[in-house]
């Protein structure tokens, strides 16, 4: 419980320099895509300092091993995809569902308008599930996804990458976003990467080769942690973030 | 310490594999008594259906109430109502969400209007946008809503709902002519 009178409650910071702009030429599909008006500007009110604190519930047996979802295993490098979640004042985001798709191995995603021509893996959705637990951690097992065509530019290919999509704590957290991989040679002609602003600020998407958290004779590790924004003021709080 | 937030990326072309859920379209569960279905098409700037949508929605129960710890009159817990409804576009650019009406929640000045939040993320787009849907019975109170008494009065009706027999309808025109009204979150 907070001391915060009713329709008072503290705001998340805004981060806009942060993300792409939605208005991004390079990524064509954007064109049609973005609002031409200004935003009209919503302080943080009750509903947008909430949101659907979702259960294990959500959460299948197998939903965080993208590798033990079929009666074989998927082709490809096994690998263990772990990190933290957090907000802009550095606390766990504790118990937060954690959503994730990716291609296969060969840069194949299991939907119906994927048609490029590689093959489809019948061991593999390519679809996670997992709860970060009390200290904001989550951990996947899957294969490393391979890059695919697109159609947006002359020979152009997406670096591979798995999507990820988190509620965090309030509609204001709400984040979809994409975790790539280190030294990955299509950064340079990929317009989606390219369309945050800050080079530094893309450099946080991706991940760090973590050897300490391989499993020898099984899996290759690597280590993302994820960062929400933060309050714009800590309100005096005698609740603990685990409930 | 203070950590750099993570950047926003698009949902792609196939965010239906990832984020489909078969109860997504149930913020309220069917068969709740007050329960109905908002509907409706989402359009580019050529006023084409984006199939590739996704909307999720985010509210307050009949009584004003959140199931979270930040909402200061307490948690309070509903069987049968989840608050978020999430549902892919189809082939039509149509989206279907069932709730219950939020009831007034508290502002600055007293209460808001009843109102739900809305995220739309699809293909094309770098990062969400965030609009509201308000109720068109609710003239009084949507009169004093300090949200709506932002927006400039000849863009309002694209943040207003409209009565579809029992139901209503809410399309989403991400650019344009009748451009929704989109928040600066």
């Amino acid at each position: 419980m907070t001391e915060r009178a009713p329709g008072q409650p503290s705001g998340y910071i805004r981060d806009h320099g942060v993300h792409p702009p939605l208005d991004s030429p390079g990524y064509r599909s954007t064109a049609l895509r973005h609002p031409k008006r200004d935003l009209v500007l919503l302080p943080h009110m009750l509903t947008e300092v909430t949101a659907p604190l979702l259960g294990e519930d959500r959460v299948g047996e197998s939903d965080n091993d993208l590798t033990r979802q079929h009666a074989d295993e998927p082709l490809g490098q096994r690998i263990i995809v772990h990190g933290r979640v957090r907000d802009s004042d550095g606390r766990p985001v504790t118990h937060t569902l954690v959503e994730i798709w990716q291609a296969n191995a060969a840069g194949r995603y299991r939907h119906v308008a994927d048609n490029w021509p590689a093959p489809l893996d019948p061991n593999f959705t390519g679809v996670g599930r997992t709860m970060t637990d009390a200290q904001g951690r989550y951990r996947f097992v899957t294969i490393q996804p391979g890059a695919y065509p697109w159609r947006n530019h002359d020979n152009a290919w997406r670096p591979a990458h798995i999507h990820f999509s988190l509620f965090g704590r309030a509609f204001t957290q709400r984040l979809v976003t994409q975790m790539y991989f280190p030294g990955d040679p299509l950064f340079f002609q990929d317009p989606i990467w390219n369309s945050i602003p800050d080079p530094g600020a893309r450099e946080r998407l991706v991940a760090r080769y973590d050897h300490d958290a391989t499993e020898p004779e099984w899996a290759l590790a690597y280590e993302w942690d994820i960062v929400l924004r933060g309050r714009e003021a800590t309100p005096f709080e005698s609740e603990v973030d685990d409930e | 310490m203070r950590y750099e937030t993570t950047p926003s990326q698009t949902v792609g072309p196939y965010l239906r594999i990832g984020l489909e859920w078969p109860d997504g379209p149930f913020a309220a569960a069917e068969g709740t008594p007050g329960g109905f279905w908002i509907r409706g098409t989402v359009r580019d700037g050529a006023g084409e259906p984006v199939t590739d949508a996704l909307v999720e929605t985010w509210q307050a129960a009949p009584d004003g109430r959140f199931d979270h710890p930040d909402d200061p009159r307490g948690a309070v817990s509903r069987p049968g109502f989840r608050g978020l409804g999430r549902c892919p576009t189809d082939a039509s650019g149509e989206y279907r969400i069932h709730t219950v009406k939020p009831g007034p929640v508290p502002g600055p000045d007293g209460p808001q209007a009843p109102h739900i939040d809305v995220s739309v993320f699809a293909r094309g787009m770098l990062h969400r946008v965030v609009t509201r849907i308000y109720f068109p019975e609710e003239e009084a109170a949507n009169a004093a809503d300090p949200v709506l008494s932002a927006i400039p009065a000849d863009r309002r009706p694209t943040v207003v709902a409209s009565r579809d027999g029992a139901d209503y309808r809410f399309d989403i025109r991400l650019q344009g002519r009748d451009e929704t009204v989109f928040f600066d979150i």
